[in-house]
């Protein structure tokens, strides 16, 4: 099936249909093996203690906020080039979810940040450019509530989230270009990770656990998408229709 | 080329007219600057030390009101569908009228800043490092603000929703803007660093932002 064919409203909704309770299904039982494997198996770190356990919630939220503004960049670019139908329903299903991830990254950061740092709240790059990226989630989402039109809302929504989306390898890098508190890149880097497998296994298995969770979340917001602009056009329908009787 | 000066020539003039409204950006800065040490309290080694801060707060908000001028008045009484029916390509038309913009409402904000300066107890050194870092980092502030104001402008209630989109994409300026101010007046990092970074700001808005703000106006005008 290609993206062409999944243009159909109809055939999108009964793929989803279809691949909805596996997605479900895998996210599931990825989740509960990641937890168990943080909890139970991944060791404490010898200076960090079990506050380690963060950041196997802590990364794959990070990679997944910066993972919902790539997806709404790629969304934009089908909007704005190809005009894909359902570009412009994945860039307005992805912006809650991304910013609700950005925000419990953030969250995340700044209650293992109070134990290892001695503060919540840090200025540095990183936590700097990831608020950024959270203000711009909102600002987006601002955005899609403030044109009634949907196909208008998503091209002006497009050009924002397509500058916005300088901000990422800005977020990425920002650990190398200055010299923050928060610690250079650890798992994508050049030469491999420095992490040792009995931390970076559990780590993996709980990006592939949240990523998937992503996917799902997207998919079915994506369906209610759909269907509530079924919904606005049988009304505006029903508002057109001269009364009977 | 002649339509290119003169569509610069006629956003001026109409900035600088009655009702053009360019200047009271620079009324806003003041009042702005005047503001902080009421609340701070005249306090003139803080005031001093946080002088470029303010400087740069208050003519970052200045701009962000100007902004909706940029766009707005022409889509409201119709010329904005004839200049972007012209031959000159949307993107020159939006890069000319951001110039303009920036030469009614950013230009005066730096000659004011000396002035401010001296109330903020700010030394000579100080004040031209911040009125440089101005000079080099307000056009930046124009450019992608236009970005804000080419999204706003066919919406209702856009004042509010511009600086909510705007105000993150120039939180780079203000940080390097500042950095570089500060690095002049109390060191110890060079002034050169921040001040090439909010450089390299100004040149890459220079080119993202014509394109972004003609791409959203070709979408919201159609």
């Amino acid at each position: 099936m290609t993206l062409t064919e999944l243009a159909n409203p109809t055939r999108f909704l009964a793929l989803v249909a279809r691949l909805m309770p596996w997605l479900t299904a895998a996210t599931a039982l990825l989740l509960i093996a990641g937890l168990y494997q943080t909890f139970a198996v991944a060791p404490d770190d010898y200076q960090q203690g079990a506050t380690v356990k963060i950041m196997f919630l802590h990364v794959p939220f990070a990679w997944l906020a910066m993972f919902g503004w790539a997806i709404m960049s790629i969304s934009a670019l089908g909007t704005l080039v190809w005009r894909h139908p359902l570009a412009d329903v994945s860039a307005k299903a992805a912006a809650p979810i991304g910013a609700a991830f950005t925000f419990l990254c953030l969250v995340t950061g700044a209650l293992w940040g109070r134990p290892m740092w001695g503060t919540y709240w840090e200025w540095d790059a990183r936590l700097t450019s990831v608020l950024i990226l959270f203000l711009m989630y909102l600002g987006v989402m601002a955005l899609w509530r403030a044109v009634e039109d949907p196909s208008r809302a998503a091209r002006a929504a497009a050009v924002f989230t397509l500058v916005g989306a300088i901000n990422l390898p800005i977020i990425k890098f920002s650990v190398d270009w200055w010299n923050t508190l928060h610690q250079p890149a650890s798992v994508l880097r050049l030469g491999g990770p420095t992490i040792h497998m009995s931390i970076l296994a559990p780590l993996m298995v709980m990006a592939l656990a949240f990523s998937l969770m992503f996917v799902t979340l997207h998919l079915a917001a994506m369906r209610n998408e759909i269907l509530r602009r079924r919904i606005r056009t049988l009304h505006l329908m029903q508002a057109a229709a001269p009364r009977a009787g | 080329m002649t339509a290119l000066a003169a569509l610069i020539q006629r956003e001026l003039r109409i900035a600088l007219r009655v009702g053009g409204g360019a200047l009271i950006g620079v009324l806003f800065f003041l009042t702005v600057v005047v503001l902080m040490p009421f609340a701070i309290g005249p306090d003139l080694a803080l005031l001093k030390r946080i002088g470029p801060a303010i400087l740069w707060l208050g003519a970052m908000l200045a701009s962000l009101l100007t902004l909706d001028r940029l766009f707005t008045a022409d889509h409201d009484d119709g010329s904005l569908d004839i200049i972007a029916m012209s031959r000159m390509p949307l993107e020159i038309t939006c890069a000319a009228k951001a110039f303009a913009h920036w030469l009614a409402s950013g230009l005066p904000l730096i000659v004011a800043t000396p002035i401010l300066g001296l109330m903020l107890n700010l030394d000579p050194a100080a004040t031209t490092a911040v009125a440089l870092t101005l000079l080099i980092g307000t056009p930046a502030l124009t450019f992608t603000g236009m970005i804000g104001a080419a999204l706003a402008v066919t919406l209702r209630r856009g004042g509010l929703l511009l600086s909510v989109l705007v105000l993150p994409l120039s939180i780079p300026i203000l940080i390097f803007g500042v950095a570089a101010s500060n690095a002049a007046v109390v060191g110890p990092t060079p002034f050169g660093t921040p001040f090439t970074i909010l450089a390299a700001l100004t040149l890459t808005s220079l080119v993202v932002g014509p394109f972004a703000a003609a791409a959203s106006l070709r979408q919201g005008l159609d």
